[in-house]
């Protein structure tokens, strides 16, 4: 058989056949939809009853409470009581409520796992092509296609491999990674085919900076970011909930068809996306000195336990500026406690940092906002104007590393000084 | 064959954020409506008709999975978008809300204010002095559902067939 890349292995498998051919238009079964308070129940709940029809498997559906929680005013009460009471009335089996951001949720509730194919109510939804899954986002109304059949169209994607050779340096990470590859490819780049991101730097990545590339493939405008999973994916998957999963089958055979980049990591400096486009790209140390006010560790793309961890690395036995305000929203209740019982916590609570509760928080302006006229960096996904509430802010995007050592200068600069 | 309408020029990269932004997402389509592109161009929501058009440069939708990105156009009476390229999740949710989009490679030589036309099954933009541009074919199975009105209308037809009149 022609060798064949991980993609078409992931959609064959979900459309029941033995092989699919890019370019290709075709049926898949859905493994698993997930979706929040947002995307879900206050758009679903409607058009269900308008249809007079039934959630096909609840077993298969994934509901998370994370955008409007907590509940900052009227309007944000109302979308959640609407998404409590459809969960509650539907009976749903896997509802995780005020527990963290859908996409770090998931797989730290082993709903993940290598070969499955997937949805999700968010443009980040890519997050779980982390663990070999085939997970693109979609929206309100295509979902309740799936929640009503169980099924969803597809174009079988090409392939673009991002192949990054040697071997990171300490305090450049899979955020500085991902900013490159979107200066150099820009925010259509990976023109919604799936984009695989492999070579000796990505297999050396832990899951949680794994996670990062491919939460961000949706910057990149790919459909999927798929990382073929391995050693480090079984044990990770095995301590979440999700133990003894088959990787073998899951990657792309050798002279797969597809595109290929070429990226070498030991040469990667941190970089910064500026206002207001993450695909607006610079090193680190070529930014003209830029003073911030607020310093931002938040987001599935950026407050996962690693993230905080590397934060903490930097802030250790420090304290940030006294103009930056540097505020905490850990991706998941889970993520907190282990940072909170590693000590983590307490070393950034001591550097000066505010904590805010484990939600979508200030990054899409959703729920809470940052202040208007604020200059931001922030280790989110995303920094187009008016993103995170405030019309006139002016937000950079960096590693959590970045967006520490920031915090201590009070001007946005390079971490690696205080990692020695 | 769509009836002739006028066109908002926009650049390129428009994205979700400013065709629905995030803190209009909890008041509901209405207010949403209000606050479409004033990012952008702050005199739209107010004198935007129906029947008219978007050309936009390339990327147009990149962002979020919000569809009210999408459905906002559907509301305030766009027509259809036209644009060298798309984000694919906003292609995915345009044509499940019933807009329609049309890939234009073209689509910067029309003229802000413009008045166009445009025929999706025969691909192509009619100007208003006759000139045509080409866009991309459109699946059939993608116009049907910008025919019926979108997904929610198509799966309600399919689950719900009127009933024969004898």
């Amino acid at each position: 058989m022609a060798p064949t890349t991980l993609a078409q292995k992931l959609i064959a498998r979900a459309a029941g056949r033995s092989q699919v051919m890019p370019g290709e238009v075709l049926t898949c079964r859905v493994d698993l939809a997930m979706f929040h308070d947002s995307s879900g129940p206050r758009r679903l709940q409607p058009m269900l009853a308008e249809l007079g029809a039934t959630i096909w498997d609840k077993d298969k559906v994934v509901l998370v409470i994370d955008h409007y929680v907590p509940e900052a005013d009227e309007e944000s009460r109302r979308v959640v009581r609407i998404a409590r009471d459809w969960a509650a009335e539907q009976r749903l089996p896997h509802v995780y409520d005020s527990m963290g951001i859908c996409h770090v949720v998931l797989p730290q509730q082993g709903h993940l796992r290598p070969g499955l194919f997937c949805v999700g109510g968010d443009s980040h939804s890519p997050t779980g092509g982390a663990f070999g899954a085939y997970m693109f986002g979609i929206g309100a109304t295509e979902m309740l296609g799936v929640v009503v059949t169980g099924e969803i169209w597809l174009r079988v994607p090409d392939t673009i491999f991002m192949n990054w050779s040697g071997a990171l340096t300490d305090g450049v990470s899979a955020k500085d990674m991902m900013l490159a590859m979107l200066g150099r490819h820009g925010m259509n780049g990976g023109r919604y085919q799936a984009v695989e991101f492999c070579g000796d730097a990505v297999a050396a990545l832990p899951m949680a900076e794994r996670m990062t590339l491919c939460n961000m493939s949706a910057e990149l405008g790919a459909q999927v970011g798929l990382v073929a999973p391995d050693g480090t994916t079984r044990d990770w998957l095995a301590r979440h909930g999700a133990p003894g999963v088959e990787t073998e089958p899951w990657h792309s055979d050798a002279g797969a068809p597809g595109t290929r980049h070429h990226f070498d990591a030991a040469t990667l400096a941190p970089q910064v996306a500026l206002p207001h486009s993450p695909a607006q790209v610079c090193g680190v140390d070529a930014l003209e000195p830029t003073r911030v006010d607020i310093a931002y560790i938040g987001a599935c793309t950026g407050a996962k336990l690693d993230d905080l961890r590397a934060a903490a690395r930097v802030l250790v036995g420090r304290r940030i500026a006294s103009h930056v305000q540097l505020l905490v929203a850990p991706a998941s209740v889970r993520d907190a406690a282990e940072a909170e019982s590693e000590g983590v916590m307490r070393q950034l609570l001591d550097a000066g940092a505010t904590l805010l509760p484990s939600a979508c928080g200030a990054c899409a302006g959703y729920g809470s906002r940052i202040p208007e006229g604020s200059t931001v960096i922030s280790s989110t996904a995303r920094n187009f104007k008016g993103r995170m509430g405030a019309a006139t802010a002016r937000v950079y995007l960096g590693s959590p590393y970045t967006v520490a050592a920031s915090a201590l200068r009070g001007v946005i600069g390079d971490a690696r000084e205080f990692l020695a | 064959m769509t009836a002739a309408g006028r066109a908002w020029r926009l650049p390129a990269e428009v994205d979700t954020d400013q065709l629905a932004p995030g803190a209009t997402m909890k008041h509901g389509l209405e207010v949403t409506a209000r606050h479409c592109l004033e990012a952008l161009r702050p005199e739209f929501a107010r004198e935007v008709q129906r029947g008219d058009f978007i050309v936009a440069g390339a990327d147009f939708g990149i962002g979020s999975s919000r569809e009210q990105a999408a459905s906002v156009l559907v509301h305030v009476g766009v027509q259809a978008v036209i644009a060298p390229s798309f984000a694919g999740l906003y292609f995915r949710n345009a044509f499940n809300v019933g807009l329609l989009l049309l890939t234009c490679p073209e689509a910067a030589l029309i003229a802000d204010g413009e008045l166009i036309a445009v025929d999706a099954r025969g691909a192509r933009v009619l100007r208003s002095d006759g000139r045509v541009l080409a866009c991309e074919p459109i699946p059939g199975f993608l116009l049907d559902l910008v025919d019926a009105g979108g997904l929610l209308p198509q799966l309600k037809r399919r689950l719900k067939p009127p009933k024969e009149t004898p």
